[in-house]
Formats: C-alpha cells, structure tokens, sequence
C-alpha cells in the first residue's frame, strides 16, 4: 500500500516536471505563442465588426453578436490549436526526447499527461487574454462570476479532450507535419457545422441535425448559456457526455500505443 | 566476475529487412565492449534492445541480471544512454536539461541540483549552462547527452556512436570522460564505425554485419588477423596488380588474404612495422618491374578488417566517415548526427 502511494507521488511529480518542460517551450518559442494568441483575437475582432451586423439580427433580444460569438471563438482556437498536441509529441518523438524519457525509470503516462497538461495551460491563458480583448470590444458575462468561472472551465475540458485525441494523433503519425495537417482537415468542417458563429437553426435541416449533436456545438452552447443565460443542463449534459467519451476512449489508446512505441 | 551486459540469441526484424540475426555477446562488469560494423550492421538495434527502448523478436537479453523486457522498470534504473538517437532538450538550458532529467530519474531537487552542477563543470560546460542546448556546437551537446546520461551514476553506460560526426578535439574531450567513468567502475557497451574509437577505449571489440556477430576479441587480436599494418601501393599500371601483389607476397605482405582496393589500388596486410618493411616491399616491386606512384604504411581500417572478415568491402553505399543513420526502417530515428551549428 505504502509502496503504490509513494509511486503516485512519484508519478504526479513526473507529469509535473513534464509539463513544467512543456510550458517552458512555450516562453522559448515567443513566435508561437504570438501567432497562437494574435489569431483568435483577429478572429473577435473582424467577426465582431464583419459579420456582427448581418448575424447580430437574427440573434435573440438584448444579445449582441460579441456577446454570442466570443464563446464560440473560445471554443473555435481551442480546436485550432489542438492538433499542436500532435506537433508537439510528433517533434518529440522524432528529435530524440521521447526515447531518452522511455529509457528512464520515470512515468509513462508522465510524458502524455505532461504534453496535453501544458496544452491546456496554455488554452487556459490564450483564453484570458481573449476574455480581457472581448470586454473591449463590449464583451461581458452577463450571467455572473461563478458561472463565468464554469464557462472558462468547460473550455478547458473541451481543448483536454481534444488533446487527448491530438495526442493518439501524433503518435501514430510519422511528422509533425502529417500530424498539423490533420487536425486541420478533421477541425475546419466541425467548427464551421456548430454554433460557433452562428445560430444552427439558420442552417439546412440535415446540417442542424449533424451540428445539433456535434461536440464542438455542445461545447459552445454550454459555454454560451454559462455567459449569457439560458438552459445550461441540456448542452452540459451532452458535452460532458462527449468528454468522458473521449477520454475513456483516447486515454487508453494513447498508453497502449506508448507502451509498444519502438 | 559475472556478466554485466548478456545477450542470447538475439534477432529482430523491421518488416523485410533484418536487422538482428541471433546475436550473442557478453560484456564482464568494469569491461569496455566496442561494437564495431557500419551502417546498418544492427549496432543501434542491440542498444535500444538493451536500453529497453525496443522488444526482440526473438532471444533474451540481460542488463545486471534483469531481463530487458521483463524487467524494463530494474533496468532502466542502472543504465545510463547517450548516443545519437537519445536527444537533449534544444529548447531547454544545459542547467535544465541536466535538472529536468535529475527530476524524471527521481532524484530529490537538492541532490539532482548538486548532481548536475558537478556534470557541468566536469564535462566543460559551465560557461554554457545557461544557454539553450539548440546554440551548443555537436560536440557541446554530445557532451550534454553524456551529462544527462550520467546523473544517477549508472553502473552500467551505453554509448551509440558518441564520437560520430565530431572533430578531433570534441572526439577527445569525450574519450577522456569515458576513460574515466571505466576507471571509476562503469561498464561500458559502445557502438562505433571507427576501429581507432574501439581499440582506444574499448577491452574487447565485437565486429557486427548484417545483424551477426562475426569476430570478436581484443583489439590486436583483431588486427593482427590482417597484420598490425598495411601496405598500400598505388600502380601506374593498373593491369600490373597480380605481378604487384605476387612480389608483395614475396616479403610476406598478403599472402593467403583478401585484397581489395579500387584500380591500382593496391592494400594488403605487412607482417612487420617500420621503414625496413617499407624499403623491402619497395625492393620487391623493384626487382619484379612494378612501376608505383605511391607506396604507404598504414594502420588497418575498419574497412580492411572488413575485407579480412567478411572477403568484401563493408558497406559499398555508405562511406565509413560520414555520420548517418544506423540500421532499421524506423523514420522516428534523427536523420543523421547533428552537425555544429
């Protein structure tokens, strides 16, 4: 018993120090980070202006298009840049890092937990700097802090999620580059099916029907109804649903292909 | 003593090509084994086998008496790895690489701390330490793998190629640790393309292709299977090369050997060192009416080893001195050593 606390202990400390490693590539690459945060706030701000007064009208009373668009550009990066979790695993795995990790005594998981961790610190704080760009440009939660706070967090669990799914992506990939382009190809389409930008029952019956049960839907109206008000359970529901799906499913499929990586 | 490093029967495919064919070898604790072939001989494939990066197909293999797949956790515990498939960090200081890696091998902070300070100072890169590894020159960061490589003071160190692709100076710098860890206690199992790299500093040589161990023992017993020297004669006339190498053998150069060598080329092992053995094998071509542009003594080869060993030229596609890829299909694997930048 006291043998399997202490490799816990160990264990947490192992994705600690690898996601520590991760999120110090993060400030060595100030490029990436730059790119990774100056995209979505070009997205608020040409949305906002471009679009706010065609889509704006079809919008409920008292709701203006930042206010229904910045949950959903939240939720719209975080899937753009989960396919970094690929590149990320990709570029490690290739340079050497992975194999010299494998051949120490240290935890296995400890190198994916550390890579999908960072990358959710590092969607936690584009996601900040978004929020403080959105209340300039007239953003404001209107549902109150706590629900504020779930919002944000429902974000997170979105960009995990597809992390993980990112994560199987580059390890079975042969290049970072394999890997990025994917996750562009699997991601544009969902993103642009859901209500990230505008509401789904302006689209053609079939497509409502695929974006009303889409994931990245679930995730935007969840955050959406948290900010604004509004039935939170039902999206909630789905999107948690969606969530522990992922997980269970990508989880362990990435520890298994970890396990017999030669 | 017993056998810190053994190995039964080891082999391993990728697909069609095979990379192991049954190997056997054993390394005594506190010895230094070279495992010398070229490119694609298999020499990466057995160290990551041992290092438990990668499961045998067939055979066993054991790193002080654990089983490398059976107990991979036991044995990743005493080995250290460097080589040129085992990376630093490019982003991370030498300072945080050493750190990091002191860290995952669950070192406490203030012993990994103390740890890696030693190393920097010990392998000359304290004035760097604080720079990312990308700025380091090859040999800076080969000795930063060998840093990272060294934190726990592993009883037993497995280097792949850790010369490959450096200049002379970084070569040495490198060499010299080495000698030290041996004499320290460490058991070392070294890969190598360069027979030089093996006989300086390993106990025993194991010459590795196509998967099979084919010779094995101390560097001059491999040398002197070809003679400690080689006479090397380049021809005028390149049709003169039997009556060339018949008065050779006259004075005991090549007789009963594989010759080998382009056009008028002519290499074949010398009994005796020295300016005599030079003077008589100039005499020789003399007296049969030989006419050379060139005659030289030299030190074998890896490729003259080769030649002896296996009757033909090792590894006719790659040449010997250009850092490349070892063995196996495997596109994880680096391109190729990282020059200096």
């Amino acid at each position: 018993m006291n043998a399997a606390v202490a490799e816990l202990r160990w264990t947490l400390r192992d994705c600690f120090l690898v996601t520590g490693r991760n999120m110090r590539h993060f400030t060595r690459q100030p490029q990436l980070l730059l790119f990774s945060t100056i995209q979505p706030v070009m997205f608020i701000i040409l949305f906002t202006y471009v679009f706010g007064g065609a889509i704006g009208s079809s919008l409920p009373e008292g709701v203006s298009y930042v206010d229904f668009l910045l949950p959903g550009i939240l939720i719209q990066s975080s899937a753009f840049r989960a396919s970094q979790t690929a590149v990320g695993l990709a570029e490690d795995m290739k340079n050497g890092v992975v194999d010299r990790l494998r051949s120490m005594p240290m935890s296995r998981a400890a190198v994916l937990v550390g890579r999908t961790g960072a990358d959710m610190v590092r969607t936690l704080f584009v996601v900040a700097l978004m929020i403080v760009v959105g209340y300039i440009v007239g953003f404001s939660f209107m549902n109150g802090p706590l629900q504020a706070v779930a919002a944000v967090i429902v974000v997170c669990l979105f960009s995990l999620a597809l992390s993980w799914i990112f994560a199987f992506v580059g390890l079975i990939s042969d290049g970072a580059e394999t890997a990025q382009s994917a996750g562009f190809v699997f991601m544009f389409p969902l993103v642009f099916a859901s209500s990230v930008f505008v509401p789904i029952e302006t689209m053609p019956s079939w497509l409502e029907g695929f974006a009303s049960v889409s994931p990245v839907t679930l995730a935007v109206d969840s955050a959406r109804a948290l900010s604004l008000g509004g039935d939170v359970a039902g999206p909630l529901l789905g999107f948690l649903a969606w969530t522990v799906g992922i997980l269970a499913v990508f989880v362990p499929l990435c520890v298994w292909r970890f396990r017999r990586m030669s | 003593m017993s056998a810190a490093v053994r190995v039964e029967g080891l082999a391993k495919r990728f697909g069609d090509t095979t990379a192991l064919a049954g190997v056997d070898l054993e390394v005594q604790q506190g010895a230094v084994l070279g495992l010398l072939g070229p490119n694609g001989a298999g020499k990466t494939t057995i160290v990551r086998v041992l290092a438990t990066l990668l499961r045998p197909d067939e055979g066993r293999a054991e790193v002080l008496g654990h089983d490398v797949v059976r107990e991979a956790r036991e044995v990743r515990r005493v080995i250290g790895l460097a080589g040129q498939f085992a990376a630093v960090d490019e982003l991370l200081t030498g300072r945080e690489n050493l750190r990091l890696f002191a860290g995952l091998f669950r070192m406490g902070r203030r012993e990994g701390r103390a740890r890696a300070e030693d190393l920097l100072e010990r392998l000359d890169l304290l004035d760097a330490a604080d720079r990312t590894a990308k700025t380091y020159s090859g040999g800076m960061r080969r000795r930063l793998d060998l840093a990272s490589s060294l934190l726990t003071r592993p009883p037993v160190l497995f280097l792949d190629e850790p010369t490959t692709g450096l200049d002379p100076r970084s070569r040495n710098q490198i060499w010299t640790v080495v000698r030290e860890l041996v004499e320290e206690g460490t058991t070392v199992f070294l890969t190598t393309q360069y027979l030089e790299e093996a006989d300086q500093l390993a106990s025993r040589i194991a010459v590795i292709d196509h998967g099979q161990v084919i010779a094995q023992g101390t560097g001059d017993e491999l040398k002197d299977q070809i003679g400690g020297q080689m006479v090397q004669v380049r021809l005028v006339d390149a049709g003169r090369r039997e009556a060339a190498e018949r008065a050779l053998a006259r004075v005991g150069c090549g007789a009963d050997h594989h010759t080998g060598g382009q056009d008028g080329l002519v290499t074949v092992p010398a009994p005796r060192d020295g300016v005599a053995m030079v003077a008589e094998a100039a005499a020789a071509l003399r007296d049969a009416g030989v006419e050379v542009s060139d005659l030289a003594l030299r030190r074998p080869t890896l490729d003259d080893v080769f030649l002896e060993l296996t009757g033909r030229e090792a590894a006719p596609e790659d040449a010997p001195t250009q850092p490349a890829d070892d063995a196996a299909p495997d596109s994880r694997r680096p391109e190729a050593e990282k020059e200096p930048v």
